[in-house]
């Protein structure tokens, strides 16, 4: 069950419309390490997680990414207002255009459709939470990536914010782990079993 | 920056100190200092929010004031530049 907040959890407003931005943002919201696959791991990872604490880090980490999907879709609804068609033309939105005119797809950068191909549910306590460091950390370098190709502040403010999150749930996903060492780890071998399936 | 914008980063302020806190407080449900922490932001957090949905109108369905009407699709969308 969720229940929506009509507000951005950081405040967008890009007084500039730029595509040629937003055709590589996108890749942050329908993208290998972006935010809709963030949510949609650890939402659906939750369920296989046999420690309450850690599925309350999934439960609100996965909730804030879905805070996070919004605020992307906002920056790329704002930074493709009031295109003329020489503007489509001229940045190279056009390829975009032609399937989603100023619709919000999610896709990556390169124009290849969200898929869930680039999540991982493994079933399996180590692996998956290893696999949510990981993730953090990609996202991380996206952010990285995109603040090396933009210049406007109007964007690049609310890209650090994001970036910095990214910093703070891989923390988060450290204390999860720790906390799965200690509950499950057979001290002679680590990999005993899955505390996930084996009972 | 209006009345409205400067209430709405409040919120956004708070409501973040919030998101903070829970996130530690899942790995750490034993920190009393976190715990007491939480206390102090939720009690902020919902005074501002309170604030903002009389002057300003629902954050959540909850928030509706309904002699006014079905105000929830009347304010801007968080997107909405209009919004921000």
């Amino acid at each position: 069950m969720w229940t929506y907040e009509k507000k951005l959890q950081y405040p967008v407003k890009i007084k500039t419309p730029n595509p040629m931005y937003a055709k590589i943002i996108i890749s942050q919201l329908g993208g290998p390490d972006g935010e809709l696959g963030a949510a949609t791991r650890y939402l659906s990872q939750r369920f296989s997680m046999p420690d309450r604490k850690i599925v309350g880090i999934l439960t609100d980490v996965g909730t804030e990414e879905l805070a996070h999907v919004e605020m992307i879709s906002a920056i790329l609804y704002q930074l493709t207002r009031n295109l003329s068609p020489e503007e489509i033309k001229r940045s190279g939105f056009d390829t975009y255009f032609v399937d989603h005119t100023a619709g919000i797809y999610p896709q990556a950068a390169s124009g290849v459709p969200f898929t869930t191909a680039y999540i991982g549910v493994k079933g399996d306590v180590f692996a998956d939470l290893n696999e949510d460091l990981a993730a953090e950390q990609k996202a991380r370098v996206t952010y990285d990536n995109l603040l090396r190709l933009i210049d406007d502040p109007d964007v690049r403010d609310p890209i650090k914010f994001l970036r910095e999150r990214e910093v703070v749930h891989y923390q988060r996903f450290g204390d999860a782990l720790g906390l799965a060492q200690d509950a499950f780890c057979d001290k002679k071998n680590f990999y005993a079993y899955n505390p996930a399936f084996d009972k | 920056m209006n009345e409205r914008q400067k209430l709405m980063c409040e919120l956004q302020r708070t409501s973040f100190a919030l998101v903070e806190t829970v996130l530690f407080l899942d790995g750490h449900p034993c920190d009393e200092k976190a715990l007491e922490y939480y206390c102090e932001t939720r009690e902020k957090y919902e005074k501002v929010l309170k604030n903002y949905e009389e002057c300003y109108g629902p954050i959540s369905v909850l928030g509706v004031d309904s002699e006014k009407g079905w105000t929830w699709v009347e304010t801007p969308w968080p997107w909405e530049m209009e919004a921000n």
